[in-house]
């Protein structure tokens, strides 16, 4: 209890301390944490291989876009208040997710993960080609947040002589979501759809005859997932301040699916743990790159820290799976003796 | 009508590639029923060895060491990696398929960096022109290389032990152990027989008319993963069919993109995945995959 007391306070002091290098990869690990727990939901508790992740953080983040644009550069944009424009972007997704669901209910493992990268590609094609909505190539600017006449913009605040741009303002809004998301998946995690989700994991048809309902469970899940990809894709683009189509690739699928596995399937707390490894482990190689060593400026010839960091990450998904098959958070259960997530299936 | 023979004629080539591609990932799939992402870093591999070798031993050697090279890591893949998961769930091994993708494509594109290497082929840009069709040499060497390699891995699979090894582990792991054969064996086989075909693949995805081996070339090899599952993923024959229909319908795309512009430049990389969605909103198995039945 006290540590998470403190934890809570250290969270919330940081934006006066930190500069903003180091308040931007936090933000990063916020709403990768979010996305994370999303499609561990999907992956982890309900066994859904799902490789378009991505797809619904780009309906997000773009969604956001068009709904709180005003269309002053030329883009579609309906120019509504931003907080309603962040919780249609959200809507849009799980809205996206349930029209993928015809092909997501009936599909299962390998077909489901090789049929959801189709809605990479696809998701491409359209942020590419419909440059009315996207901006094509280049992308386009996401309007700042304001919430009660607060506006999330780098118009500098002073707050106890610190001040307060996007960042530091963002922060505490990127907290808040957080802890809602982990709280509302914990929720479903532990009551009732939590364990019908488990049981479809583990076995689909036993599930089935038991009276879970399978098909509706599993496109509830679909969605719900979408929904917090989607979240996750309006914090981020709050955060970048520009969206582009390049960031919504297939990479950044397969860095959801990673953050997981290294986390640990099927909680929250995995998921939250696995962002932070793999948003986190980027930005500090490439921060402290010159006291590592090994590890070298980009284009010096030697490995660059942005490599480093992929070999390591790769490296930790295959050990994990290989050594530590509860993830991250399984060490921490086990030394407090308590039995091991990955071992209660 | 000359251009509709040209694309028609180039997709079945191309296709034909992207067969070779989605029979080893069928092959490694029926073998041990993990799906295998890292399929793109092992086509990558290969075609990294060719074309780094075969300016200094010459070019039919360096495709050899090449395919040697990507059976050999494939193999190790396995050996060091696959091997060693003591669970059961698939998912979460096609998951460990990812990291190593990872890993391997992490590194070969380092060493690539910003260069285009070329394979080194001896067809280079000549074209064959029969009335008003043309063909480049190189897609007919695709062709006939395709044709005979997978001619060959069938026939294998048909009469030798090897084959029938493979088929028995695939019908029931456990009746096929119990019989003798020795699964590790088979599995080690099938990444090795993958990654070899992936290499052969990999040359011609790098040779004319593409400008060669770059970075970008893992992503033509996703290509085949639409392929072997709208084939059936733990069919050979739906392999060969998949990679056929991408190509084709790959190559149509591009073709008549400018008569389809109000669909957005790009075309030719988006509708093999609309075809496989199509074709699994139909069949949820693929179109020769074994269907799964469960008794209650």
């Amino acid at each position: 209890m006290y540590v998470l007391a403190g934890c809570a306070v250290l969270l919330l002091g940081l934006p006066f301390y930190l500069e903003r290098f180091w308040l931007q990869a936090g933000l990063f690990t916020m709403a990768a944490a979010i996305g994370a727990i999303g499609i561990n939901l999907l992956t982890g508790a309900t066994g859904q291989l799902s490789m378009g992740h991505a797809f619904f953080l780009a309906v997000g983040a773009y969604g956001y876009c068009v709904f709180a644009a005003d269309g002053s550069d030329g883009l579609t944009g309906l120019g509504l208040p931003t907080w309603l424009a962040a919780v249609l972007a959200v809507a849009v997704a799980g809205l996206a997710g349930g029209l993928f669901s015809p092909i997501a209910g009936r599909l299962r493992g390998a077909y489901l993960g090789i049929a959801t990268l189709a809605l990479i590609f696809i998701g491409q094609h359209v942020l590419f080609n419909a440059g009315d909505l996207t901006g094509g190539f280049n992308g386009r600017d996401v309007p700042p947040l304001s919430l009660f006449g607060l506006t999330f913009d780098d118009r500098e605040t002073v707050v106890a002589a610190v001040p307060f741009g996007s960042a530091e303002k963002l922060w505490y809004v990127g907290l808040l979501l957080l802890l809602v998301g982990a709280l509302f998946a914990r929720g479903v995690l532990r009551g009732r759809p939590g364990r019908a989700l488990n049981a479809i994991r583990d076995h689909r048809i036993a599930a089935g005859v038991i009276g879970v309902p399978v098909a509706r469970y599993r496109a509830g899940v679909f969605v719900l997932s979408s929904m917090y990809a989607g979240l996750a894709g309006v914090l981020l683009a709050l955060v970048f301040q520009r969206t582009v189509p390049d960031y919504f690739g297939i990479t950044l699928s397969l860095d959801y699916l990673a953050m997981i596995v290294i986390g640990g399937l099927g909680s929250v707390a995995g998921a939250v743990v696995g962002a932070a490894f793999v948003s986190l482990l980027p930005q500090l190689l490439t921060h402290y790159s010159d006291a590592l060593p090994l590890v070298s400026d980009p284009g010096t010839g030697g490995i660059a820290p942005g490599e480093a960091a992929r070999y390591l990450y790769g490296a930790a998904v295959v050990a994990a799976v290989l050594f530590l098959p509860g993830g991250l958070v399984s060490v921490a259960a086990r030394r407090r003796g308590r039995p091991n997530p990955g071992e209660e299936r | 009508m000359s251009t509709f023979a040209e694309l028609l004629l180039n997709g079945v080539s191309l296709g034909s590639v992207y067969a070779l591609i989605a029979l080893g990932f069928v092959v490694i799939f029926r073998a041990t029923e993990v799906v295998n992402f890292a399929h793109a870093s092992l086509l990558l591999a290969g075609g990294y060895i060719t074309a780094s070798l075969h300016d200094d031993i010459g070019f039919w050697p360096a495709l050899l060491v090449g395919i040697a090279g990507a059976a050999l890591v494939g193999a190790a893949v396995e050996f060091l990696v696959m091997r060693r998961y003591r669970g059961t769930d698939h998912s979460v091994l096609a998951i460990v398929t990812i990291g190593v993708d990872i890993l391997l494509t992490t590194e070969l594109t380092r060493r690539i960096g910003t260069n285009v290497l070329s394979p080194g082929d001896p067809w280079g840009d000549a074209v064959l022109t029969v009335g008003p069709v043309s063909l480049a040499h190189t897609r007919i060497a695709a062709f006939a290389a395709a044709t005979l390699l997978i001619t060959a891995f069938l026939l294998a699979f048909r009469y030798t032990s090897w084959g029938v090894a493979m088929r028995a582990a695939a019908e029931s792991p456990e009746t096929a152990a119990l019989m003798g054969v020795r699964l590790r064996r088979v599995s080690l086989g099938a990444w090795a027989v993958a990654g070899g075909l992936a290499a052969v693949a990999a040359l011609f995805l790098t040779v004319f008319p593409t400008p060669g081996l770059e970075r970008a070339t893992s992503l033509a090899a996703l290509k085949a993963f639409p392929a072997a599952i709208l084939g059936g993923l733990d069919s050979t024959t739906g392999a060969l069919v998949g990679g056929l229909l991408v190509g084709v319908t790959e190559s149509l795309a591009t073709g008549y993109q400018s008569d389809l512009s109000f669909l957005g430049r790009g075309l030719g990389d988006l509708a093999p995945y609309v075809v496989m969605v199509a074709i699994l909103l139909i069949r949820p198995a693929g179109l020769f995959g074994t269907k799964e039945l469960a008794r209650v």
